[in-house]
C-alpha cells in the first residue's frame, strides 16, 4: 500500500462570530487518500464538504488537528502544495475579460511555467475540454457546461498530482455531466488522484472508488459505494405513492413488508431484498398505490438511513 | 499530457520533493505573475487607458489655458515666486491624473476579483499567495499610473518647448521628478483605497460615493487651482490630509522651484510613504483574511 497523499487526522475548522458560539463547520474528520485513488465527500449542503476541500486545497487554515498534503503541512507549505494541485471550485472564477485560451495561458503562468509551455498546454487542454473552436471567445460568451469544462481544463494546466473538484457538475444538464464524467475518467486512468464533493449519489457511484458520507462536519460512514450500500441498505427499494395525505396511513399497513420502511412526504420507501416480491405483498394486502417503482439501492438510501434526511433538500 | 502520465505512482518523498521544487518560482516571482494578469486584463479596455492618458491633459490644460488662464492674466504669487497660472496648476493636474488612475484600478478590479468575477480565488487556489495578489494589483495599477503621469509630463513639457507662449515646466532639469512624485501620491491614495475595496462585501455604490465625496473634494480643496493658504483655515485641513496636495507640492518644487522648505519636503514625502505603508498593511490583512475564508 503506497503512502497516503492526503492524510487528515481529527481535522477541525471552527468559525467564530461575535456573540455566537463557535460554529464547527468541520468537526474532527479523519481520512486518508491513496495516490491514484478517486475519493469522494458526500453530504448535503452545509455538511462541511467545501470547507474540508479548502483546507485540503491549502487556502483555508485548520483550527486544529493534523493535515498533510503530499507529505507537507499546508500551514507552512501552501504555495508548494498548491503548485501540485488542480482545483475546480464550486463557483467558476474564470476571468471573463479574457478569452478561453488566455484564461488557460495566464493560469499556467501562476505556476511559473514559461510562456511557451503555457501556450502549448493551453492548446492541448482546449482539445481535452472540447473547446478548440471557442479558444478565442470571451469566457462570458460560453455556456455553463463549457465554462465548467474550461475550469477543469484550467485545473490541469500544471499536470497536478491531485485534482480537487467541488461539486463539479452542479447546475449542468445531463449531457454536459456525462461529458465531464468522461473527462474525469480519463484523468483517473492516467493516475491523477481525484478528490470530489458532490450531493449527487449517481455521480459519487460513477466516479468514486471510496467515499466518506459527511453530515454536520462529521463522518457518518466510509467505504466504497457498493460496500456502503451493502452495509447500510437492502439490495432493492420499492417506492410507492398513495397521495401525500394518505402516505402515512398506508405506511402503518405496510409494516412487516421488507426489512425497513421509510416514509417521505411524497412517497414511501420499502427496503427489501426483492422489490417485486415486496410489491406483490403490498397489493395482496389490499393496498393499491397510485404509482410504484422497484429500483436498486443507492447512496441516497444510505444517506437517508444514516442521517434520516435526504441529500438534496 | 501523455508525456507526464504516470502509471507507476511516485513515492511520497518524491512527491514532496517535486512540490518543493515547483513552489520555488511562484514564491519568488508570484507578485509579477499577478501583475502580468492585471496588465493583460487592462488590454480589454486598453484604448480607454491610452485615450484617457493622452486626452485628459490635452482637455484640461487647453481648457484652462484658453479659459481660466486667459481670465487670470496676472501671475500667481506662490510664496514669493511669480508663476503663470498654467505653470501653477500643471503639476497638480499631473498628480490628479495618477490619483484618477488609482481610483479606477484599485477599486473595480478589486471588487471584481473578490466578488463579481471572483478571480482572486482562482489566483489563490494556484501556487500564488494572497499577499502576492495584493502586490500584483498594486504593481499593475502603478504601471498604468506611470504611463498616465509620464504622458502628462511629456505633454506639459512639450507645451512649453513648442514656444507658443505657454510656460508649463520652467525647470525641465528637475521637472521630470514630478513624475515619481505623482506616482507616489497615486499609490498613497490608491493602496488604502484598494484595502477599502477589498473590505466591501456588498456593492452598494460605495465607489461612486468615494468619487463624489473623497476624490472631488480632494481635487477642489487641495490647492490644485490656487495656493492652499488662499482657503480659510477651517478648510485647509482637507489639503493637509490629501495625498494630492502633498504630491502637488513636490511637483511644483520640481517643475518651477516652488519655495518648499526642506522640512516640508520631508513631511510631504514621509506623509505619502506612511499612507502607502499603512494602506499596504491594512490591504494585506484584508486580502489574507478574505481569501482564507
Amino acid at each position: 500500500m503506497p503512502e497516503a497523499v492526503i492524510r487528515a487526522d481529527n481535522l477541525v475548522k471552527a468559525y467564530t462570530a461575535k456573540g455566537k458560539p463557535d460554529f464547527l463547520a468541520v468537526d474532527g474528520l479523519s481520512f486518508e487518500v491513496a495516490p491514484g485513488e478517486s475519493f469522494g465527500l458526500l453530504g448535503p449542503n452545509g455538511a462541511g464538504k467545501s470547507t474540508t476541500m479548502k483546507m485540503i486545497g491549502a487556502v483555508s487554515t485548520r483550527t486544529s488537528g493534523d493535515l498533510s498534503i503530499l507529505g507537507l503541512d499546508p500551514d507552512r507549505y501552501g504555495p508548494e502544495i498548491r503548485s501540485r494541485l488542480g482545483v475546480v471550485p464550486q463557483q467558476d472564477n474564470l476571468d471573463g475579460e479574457l478569452n478561453a485560451r488566455e484564461n488557460l495561458y495566464i493560469y499556467g503562468r501562476y505556476f511559473g511555467l514559461p510562456g511557451k509551455v503555457c501556450a502549448a498546454k493551453a492548446d492541448e487542454l482546449l482539445a481535452f475540454a472540447q473547446l478548440e473552436d471557442k479558444a478565442n471567445n470571451k469566457v462570458d460568451q460560453l455556456s455553463g457546461g463549457m465554462k465548467r469544462r474550461l475550469t477543469i481544463a484550467r485545473g490541469l494546466i500544471n499536470d497536478p498530482r491531485i485534482l480537487l473538484l467541488d461539486e463539479p457538475t452542479t447546475g449542468l444538464d445531463p449531457q454536459a455531466r456525462h461529458v465531464l464524467w468522461d473527462r474525469l475518467f480519463r484523468l483517473k486512468e492516467r493516475g491523477t488522484t481525484l478528490v470530489l464533493t458532490t450531493h449527487y449519489m449517481d455521480e459519487a457511484e460513477q466516479l468514486c472508488d471510496r467515499l466518506i458520507v459527511v453530515d454536520k462536519g462529521r463522518i457518518m460512514a466510509e467505504g466504497s459505494p457498493a460496500s456502503l450500500i451493502r452495509e447500510h441498505s437492502s439490495r432493492e427499494v420499492l417506492e410507492v405513492r398513495f397521495g401525500s395525505d394518505r402516505n402515512a396511513a398506508a405506511a402503518a399497513q405496510l409494516q412487516g413488508i421488507g426489512d425497513r420502511i421509510e416514509v417521505l412526504p411524497d412517497r414511501i420507501l420499502v427496503y427489501a431484498h426483492d422489490g417485486e416480491a415486496a410489491l406483490e405483498r403490498v397489493t395482496a394486502s389490499g393496498l393499491h398505490p397510485m404509482t410504484s417503482l422497484v429500483r436498486r439501492s443507492s447512496l441516497e438510501d444510505v444517506f437517508l438511513r444514516l442521517t434520516g434526511r435526504s441529500l438534496i433538500e | 499530457m501523455s508525456d507526464t502520465a504516470q502509471s507507476a505512482q511516485p513515492s511520497l518523498d518524491e512527491l514532496r520533493a517535486e512540490a518543493m521544487e515547483w513552489g520555488r518560482k511562484p514564491r519568488r516571482f508570484g507578485s509579477w505573475y499577478v501583475t502580468e494578469h492585471m496588465i493583460r486584463a487592462m488590454r480589454a479596455y486598453g484604448w480607454t487607458i491610452v485615450v484617457g492618458a493622452l486626452g485628459q491633459p490635452v482637455l484640461y490644460l487647453l481648457g484652462l489655458a484658453a479659459g481660466l488662464a486667459a481670465l487670470i492674466q496676472a501671475p500667481i504669487l506662490d510664496r514669493g515666486v511669480e508663476v503663470d497660472y498654467l505653470t501653477f496648476v500643471a503639476p497638480a493636474l499631473l498628480v490628479t491624473a495618477a490619483l484618477s488612475v488609482a481610483s479606477e484600478e484599485m477599486t473595480y478590479p478589486v471588487m471584481a476579483g473578490f466578488k463579481w468575477r471572483r478571480y482572486f480565488y482562482g489566483f489563490n487556489a494556484s501556487a500564488l499567495s494572497s499577499p502576492q495578489i495584493a502586490h500584483g494589483v498594486i504593481i499593475g495599477a502603478t504601471a498604468r499610473m506611470a504611463f498616465a503621469v509620464a504622458a502628462y509630463y511629456l505633454f506639459i513639457w512639450l507645451l512649453g518647448a513648442l514656444g507658443i507662449g505657454w510656460t508649463t515646466v520652467p525647470n525641465p532639469e528637475t521637472g521630470w521628478l514630478a513624475v515619481p512624485a505623482g506616482i507616489l501620491a497615486g499609490i498613497a491614495f490608491g493602496i488604502p483605497l484598494m484595502a477599502y475595496a477589498g473590505s466591501i462585501e456588498d456593492d452598494k455604490g460605495q465607489f461612486a460615493l468615494v468619487q463624489r465625496f473623497v476624490f472631488m473634494p480632494m481635487f477642489l480643496f487641495s490647492g490644485t487651482f490656487y495656493p492652499l493658504d488662499t482657503l480659510p483655515g477651517w478648510l485647509q485641513w482637507i489639503g493637509w490630509i490629501s495625498p494630492l496636495w502633498h504630491g502637488a507640492e513636490l511637483g511644483r518644487l520640481a517643475t518651477y522651484g516652488a519655495v518648499v522648505p526642506p522640512v516640508m519636503i520631508a513631511v510631504h514625502l514621509a506623509y505619502l510613504v506612511v499612507l502607502s505603508g499603512l494602506g499596504y498593511l491594512w490591504g494585506r490583512r484584508i486580502f489574507v483574511e478574505r481569501l482564507a475564508k
